[in-house]
């Protein structure tokens, strides 16, 4: 018997595991909380979660081990807000350096009338939407997303990026290379097309890993 | 295409229960938070606040077993204050499950709090929590202690010092509209608003949707609301529809 995909949610110590272990849990996979690289053995994907300042996430990967395993991670990668902006080189805040697994900075949302950016924003996709990331399945044109947030990605590959948000203006809400994929909201706090957004990603990891999501949700306690 | 204005709804709560008194005092038992906190997001809400009124080191173990409850079963924003004295009592409210935390007696005490904990969560998850009542000849002082102490500070020179330090949010009470249904004060929204480049949470007076509109005319970005929701005086998709006719963008489910 085949058992469903395993997802290793990244304990860095400071973020909100509970609503993005769920959000899996009911898309049908196994979700299991993560400290130590020994944690991610066997385990079909990755969830990099997001709440901290960069710095202090990084010093805590580090402290841990994971940043090297992070780097040679060959499976799909979810980032979500810090856990985005963390694939990239450097960080403006905190002028922390980041893991490197993508090319560019993290920068400070120019132009912004009032930051941190908190709320709930629309999103926009590259080509009016013709070639949607997968992860945006289903998804509505008008649907809103949750951040929290005064930085953001600048990739220096503009074709990764997969969704924009504007405040006012455009930013990279979310961005994708191969297995490796980043939101800078929080589809955890996204009501109804955040569960959608992180099903996506389970379905996803279940292509990926041959596993078949369980229709009942995981039974591994987060 | 642009940031919707949040309607928030806050839930005082004291052992567990949701309670709700008229400017501080006289409280009612009003249920179950995380029921509460379901029917909101249900409804359309944007962030759901838990203040922990009793905010005892007993309340501990009550309040952040609600939080796990509610992240588990509520995928909306959620902001907890209440009792949060230091930077670990701050992690383990972060990781039962809140986005963000906010701070009022703490941090007046020990200022420095606020520094500390946005050093190392980020400061777009401390929200500093003011409670402000007018004072006579102008302005308005900060009160501690659920509103029982005059700390005779300026509130709009300690919202804007609280933001240097690292808040990333104002949620901004006025004691003497709180619980009364006649408005927010929209002089302390407009002077705190223009005095500061963060965010900040408009609280204490709502009664009817008009009202919630004035609040973000007033300059809030967000607007928040307890007892009316609760007792379903004013549905939150009267609140919306009322912001939508005034030209403010908002987000409808």
């Amino acid at each position: 018997m085949t058992s469903p995909p395993l997802i290793a949610v990244i304990d860095h110590g400071a973020g909100n595991l509970v609503s993005i272990g769920q959000g899996l849990e009911r898309a049908g996979a196994r979700v299991h909380v993560v400290t130590d690289p020994g944690g991610l053995d066997g385990s079909d994907a990755l969830v990099l979660p997001g709440v901290g300042a960069t710095g202090a996430v990084m010093t805590r990967l580090s402290e841990a081990g994971l940043v090297e395993p992070l780097r040679a991670w060959k499976r799909p990668l979810l980032g979500i807000c810090v856990g985005l902006q963390l694939f990239y080189d450097t960080s403006e805040e905190d002028g922390a350096p980041c893991l490197g697994l993508e090319r560019g900075a993290v920068r400070r949302l120019a132009g912004a009338p009032l930051l941190p950016h908190i709320g709930w924003n629309h999103l926009t996709f590259p080509g009016n939407g013709a070639d949607r990331d997968r992860l945006f399945d289903g998804i509505a044109p008008d649907a809103a997303f949750y951040f929290v947030h005064s930085y953001a990605p600048a990739p220096d590959d503009p074709s990764t990026v997969t969704a924009y948000a504007h405040y006012p203006h455009p930013f990279a809400a979310a961005a994708r290379s191969g297995l490796r994929a980043g939101l800078q909201f929080h589809p955890e706090r996204s009501g109804q097309a955040g569960l959608r957004i992180l099903a996506n990603f389970v379905a996803e990891v279940q292509e990926h890993s041959g596993r078949p999501a369980s229709a009942a949700g995981g039974t591994a306690a987060p | 295409m642009s940031l919707r204005t949040r309607v928030i709804a806050c839930l005082d709560v004291k052992h567990g229960r949701v309670v709700k008194g008229v400017n501080f005092v006289n409280l009612t038992d009003e249920g179950d938070p995380v029921e509460l906190a379901a029917r909101y997001a249900e409804e359309g809400i944007d962030e759901i606040v838990y203040l922990d009124i009793a905010a005892s080191p007993e309340g501990r173990p009550a309040l952040l077993d609600v939080v796990r409850r509610t992240a588990r079963n509520v995928f909306v924003p959620l902001t907890v204050g209440g009792g949060v004295r230091k930077a670990a009592d701050m992690r383990a409210v972060l990781r039962a499950g809140a986005d963000r935390v906010s701070f009022n007696t703490a941090a007046v005490l020990e200022p420095g709090l606020i520094d500390e904990c946005a050093a190392s969560f980020g400061n777009q998850c401390v929200v500093l929590a003011v409670d402000a009542k007018a004072v006579p000849g102008g302005g308005w002082n900060v009160f501690i202690y659920g509103g029982r102490t005059d700390t005779s500070m300026d509130a709009v020179e300690w919202a804007v010092e609280g933001a240097e330090r690292g808040a990333g949010e104002i949620l901004l009470t006025s004691m003497d509209r709180d619980g009364t249904n006649i408005g927010f004060d929209l002089d302390l929204l407009r002077t705190v608003t223009g005095a500061v480049s963060v965010p900040v949470i408009a609280s204490g007076g709502a009664g009817r949707p008009r009202h919630f509109v004035e609040a973000v005319e007033a300059g809030s970005s967000a607007v928040l609301a307890a007892s009316i929701f609760h007792r379903r005086e004013v549905e939150i998709g009267a609140v919306k529809q009322e912001m939508e006719r005034a030209g403010i963008p908002v987000r409808r489910v």
